[in-house]
């Protein structure tokens, strides 16, 4: 035993270091967007203090959905079926309210295959985090256009998409989602503000995160590419988030930035940049995301929040015990109510 | 057909003179959305309160208003339920059909029909009535929008009178079906049913040979369909948690659930001890059901054959990972959208083998509300303790016809839930490996998402896996999970209700069965018995997988008929999975696909001429 001094790790504020929040190691290729996400999920839940075994992780299938192995190794994780992950965690979150729950999926899972789900998904503003690794092609498949693969890419064979493309973030705000950022995968600092909003948000978060293909999908036709995005990539505004644990007074620099309150008392600081943006109001976020198709350039932050919609716990009128913790007691009803019925049939 | 075996006693052929009491079936020919379900109903619930065995069943055509129903009512003296072939008792009010309906029936048999179908001008060996039913609704519905609803009334009180059904009971039934809040509409109908006694009474002779008489047969019995009787059990077994999509003919028991969830399981704060999630098809009912079990709800979905068909892919994944689920499938009949509205036993070969790969999921075969009921509640116990996808395969018949039933008995025995490793669990064990065959029965042990332990989390796949639930594509991993996922079957199969066997002495061959075949091979027993002097045996599955009882059932026969309510023997070619050439050999099959439920004297007639052969 030695009894030099040994410096104390670093340790958040529930008193875990940041290996309980690793993963396993990733069989991604190298460079992949995709291990970025994996890398923001593990810093911002260490960050934050989340009790990483009250997280569940939910995927589909594909390369996106192999992710919730790399990341959060104590959470307990459900890789499904292709494009199903929103019903599998709807599911799971009704039986357990206290779980926090992450989705991550990618393009061809949540824009085709599962496009049904999602779509209700949204519908519903059930309290999750779901994430789309979008990189504009199949990869696990190497290399097939996806659903939003935007008009006019290049596949690496050399074919053209001539199919519009589904835009998840659009769909995220008109059917009922309550959070909907979009992201670059290699925007650290950005996709860290975003995590920590969704984190304390109270319903439904859809995180779009361009997440280039390094394989298939980087190469000089593809929109998707590290240097397209890097070229193309305006952020809507610079994000601060403040958790409502840490003891900080807000400096709030008139005209300059906005404030959103969370749920949980948490606050987010919209710094406003060049414009005047609000993502509080639907119609400047579906203005802006047509604006920049049109321009075709990716706007990346939060596009949209609403904080006084019902999410689905208070739609179903659920009791706050989670489901799954219920004592018999609760659950079976007495003889004398069966007796009643018996007689109510006789 | 040719039999070398004759009945000296066969059914029917009465004439007048010879009253036949309490013995025959009543059928109603109307148009779909005409009102007919409400009169049909009190009638048969008149018959019940004067204490008959009685059965209702509704043959209804997949639409909203104007296609044509028949409703069929059977009195049984005797206590048979199932469905009589021949009708006896009918009344024609759908000129759409009341043309063929008339010359489909035996002779001597009654005929009531609205009087302008003029169908005495068909047959001449009917015992006719005409009504006119047009010229009786007037005086007693002053409202004409209200007519052609409560002119079906009328019908009632002609059929009463005629077959000497006590109006009190009419009267009674009637109000217990619209209830307190709708007394108005009942004495509407009240009145319409009584303007049909009255002018019956004033205008026609009883003469035709059915009747009823008082009888004590149903004391205590309750009147319930399947599906509201399924619902019962799983809410009384501790469901918190439902995701379904609409579908004839499930869609009652989740509707069912949802009425009395809110009665039962909402507690002071009027918040819900459940959640109950239409999900957008079935595809997502599944997924949801999968996850909340996974989480640790009691989760179910209710379906039928179509939505069988799409939740496929999920159940394999159910069963690759070792997650509960309760799927109620009220079959129907397919392929395709096939007749969604007749029952068909069409689901028992793809149910226990759903999905890609080596699958093999335990069936549960309810034959009345009893065993909705008492099932319900079983399934959910096997599916957590074997973690597994679990079928109920109820039908058409069952579910959402009303039956006679004995009360639904109370339990309060222990829930088995299965093992589930707690937070104190694990820190005395220090970890666990989710898919070790701790206890040699091919079943793990499992933690929930949210225990709060740092050792809980594990992985759930749908991929190659280890017993620690790690990723692998190891042939010897591969090989090691599905043997125990086929030990696992094999504790299942040992588990499962057990089959109600009777062995009749001097019996050469037996019958086996399941679901609503029960009440018409039962009847077919006492027809061979008394018809032929023939004993017959009889074994009920009530679930799969089967287990040795049906090997020793088919050792002691010289032959065992498989009857099946579909055209491909689905029970019979399930044994080819289990069964032994020498076995296979002794079955027959016995297989009725009309889309009608089964009836006994369908089964007898076939059996005679396969025993001719």
């Amino acid at each position: 035993m030695s009894t030099t001094a040994v410096p104390p790790k670093k340790t958040n504020r529930i008193g875990l270091e940041v290996l309980s929040y690793k993963g396993g190691k990733t069989t991604l290729c190298a460079g992949c967007g995709h291990n970025s996400v994996s890398e923001r999920i593990v810093e911002v839940f260490f960050e934050m203090g989340v009790q990483p075994w009250q997280v569940a992780k939910f995927s589909g299938i594909g390369c996106s959905s192999k992710s919730p192995a790399y990341f959060l190794n104590l959470a307990h994780g459900f890789n499904s079926v292709h494009g199903r992950a929103a019903s599998v965690s709807t599911g799971a979150m009704l039986a357990n309210r206290d779980l926090l729950g992450v989705v991550v999926t990618g393009d061809g899972d949540t824009a085709s295959i599962g496009i049904g789900q999602f779509m209700h998904l949204l519908r519903r503003n059930l309290p999750l985090i779901y994430i789309i690794e979008d990189n504009g092609v199949y990869g696990l498949t190497k290399g097939q256009f996806s659903a939003t693969s935007d008009y006019g890419a290049k596949s690496k064979l050399g074919n053209l998409n001539e199919m519009h493309k589904l835009d998840c973030c659009l769909l995220g705000i008109e059917l009922g989602a309550t959070l909907v950022a979009r992201s670059f995968s290699g925007d650290k600092k950005q996709l860290q503000a975003i995590l920590k909003t969704a984190i304390s948000h109270k319903g439904l978060s859809i995180i779009d995160v361009i997440s280039p293909c390094t394989t298939f999908n980087d190469h000089p036709g593809s929109t998707m590419s590290y240097a397209y995005v890097k070229e193309h990539d305006i952020p809507l505004h610079d994000l601060n988030f403040i958790p409502h644990f840490d003891d900080i007074h807000v400096e709030i620099e008139d005209g300059e930035t906005q404030e959103v309150t969370l749920h949980d008392g948490s606050v987010l600081r919209v710094k406003k940049l060049g414009r005047d943006y609000d993502p509080t109001d639907k119609m400047t976020a579906i203005r802006t995301l047509h604006e920049a198709e049109e321009a075709q350039e990716v706007v990346t932050g939060v596009l949209y929040i609403n904080t006084h919609s019902k999410n689905y716990y208070e739609t179903l009128n659920m009791v706050d015990t989670p489901l799954s913790a219920l004592p018999e007691t609760l659950t079976r009803p007495s003889k004398a109510a069966l007796d009643e019925i018996m007689e109510e049939l006789r | 057909m040719s039999t070398t075996l004759t009945s000296p006693a066969q059914e029917g052929g009465n004439t007048a003179r010879e009253r036949v009491v309490n013995d025959f079936s009543i059928q109603v020919a109307t148009a779909n959305g005409s009102g007919s379900q409400t009169s049909n109903t009190v009638l048969m619930r008149a018959l019940f309160q004067m204490g008959i065995p009685v059965s209702g069943k509704n043959m209804f055509p997949s639409n909203i208003q104007g296609l044509p129903t028949w409703f069929t009512i059977r009195a049984s003296k005797h206590g048979w339920i199932g469905r009589k072939k021949e009708i006896d008792f009918l009344v024609a009010m759908n000129p759409e059909t009341a043309r063929e309906d008339c010359l489909e029936l035996e002779p001597d048999r009654v005929l009531v029909y609205d009087e302008p179908l003029k169908l005495n001008e068909l047959r001449s060996d009917l015992h006719m009535y005409p009504v006119p039913f047009d010229k009786l609704v007037g005086p007693v519905c002053p409202e004409p929008k209200l007519r052609k609803l409560v002119k079906n009334m009328i019908y009632d009180g002609v059929v009463a009178y005629l077959l000497e059904i006590d109006m009190e009971e009419i009267h009674k039934a009637l109000f217990k079906q619209f209830g307190p809040k709708k007394v108005k509409a009942a004495e509407l109908n009240w009145g319409a049913a009584q303007a049909g006694y009255d002018w019956a009474a004033a205008n026609l002779s009883k003469d035709q040979p059915y009747r009823v008489e008082r009888m004590n047969a149903n004391a205590n019995k309750i009147i319930i369909d399947g599906n509201a009787a399924t619902a019962l059990g799983a809410i009384f077994a501790g469901c918190t948690f439902v995701a379904w999509y609409p579908i004839t003919p499930s869609s009652s028991l989740v509707e069912s659930m949802i009425g009395y969830l809110k009665r039962l399981r909402t507690g002071p704060d009027g918040k819900g001890t459940y959640a109950v999630v239409q999900a957008e098809d079935e595809l997502a009912s599944i997924g949801m059901v999968i996850g909340a079990s996974w989480a640790g709800a009691r989760a179910m979905t209710a379906t039928a054959g179509p939505g069988i068909s799409l939740m496929s892919e999920f159940v394999g994944l159910a069963y690759y990972t070792d997650v509960p689920a309760v799927i109620v499938d009220v079959q129907r009949v397919g392929p395709s959208t096939g007749l969604p509205t007749r029952t068909m036993q069409g689901d028992i070969l793809s149910n226990a083998l759903l999905s890609h790969g080596d699958t093999r999921h335990p069936i549960l075969f309810p034959s009345g509300p009893e065993e909705c009921y008492s099932m319900a509640a079983e399934a959910f116990d096997l599916a957590e303790k074997f973690q597994t996808p679990v079928f109920i395969n109820t039908d058409l018949d069952l579910g959402m016809n009303n039956w006679m039933s004995d009360p639904l008995p109370y339990s309060d025995a222990p829930l088995q839930r299965g093992k589930v490793l707690s937070a104190d669990d694990l820190e005395r064990l220090g970890g666990f490996e989710r898919y070790r065959d701790v206890d040699g029965d091919g079943v793990g042990y499992r933690t929930l998402p949210g225990t709060n332990h740092p050792a809980a989390s594990y992985f759930t796949r749908g991929s190659g896996h280890n017993e620690k639930a790690q990723y692998s594509e190891r042939p010897e991993d591969y090989v090691n999970n599905v043997d125990r996922l086929s030990k696992k079957f094999e504790s299942i199969r040992g588990a499962v209700p057990a089959p109600e066997v009777q062995y009749v002495g001097g019996a050469r061959f037996g019958m086996v069965f399941c679901g609503t075949s029960r009440d018409a091979c039962f009847e077919s027993q006492d027809q061979f018995q008394r018809e032929y002097n023939l004993p017959v045996s009889t074994f009920r599955v009530r679930a799969y997988p089967y287990g040795p009882a049906l090997e020793e059932f088919i050792d002691r026969h010289d032959f065992v008929y498989v009857v099946d309510q579909n055209r491909d023997g689905q029970l019979h070619q399930l044994m080819k999975l289990d069964l032994d050439p020498g076995r296979l050999a002794k079955l027959r099959g016995v297989r009725y696909y009309t889309g009608l439920p089964i009836d006994a004297r369908s089964i007898t007639d076939e059996i005679l001429r396969q025993e001719a052969e």
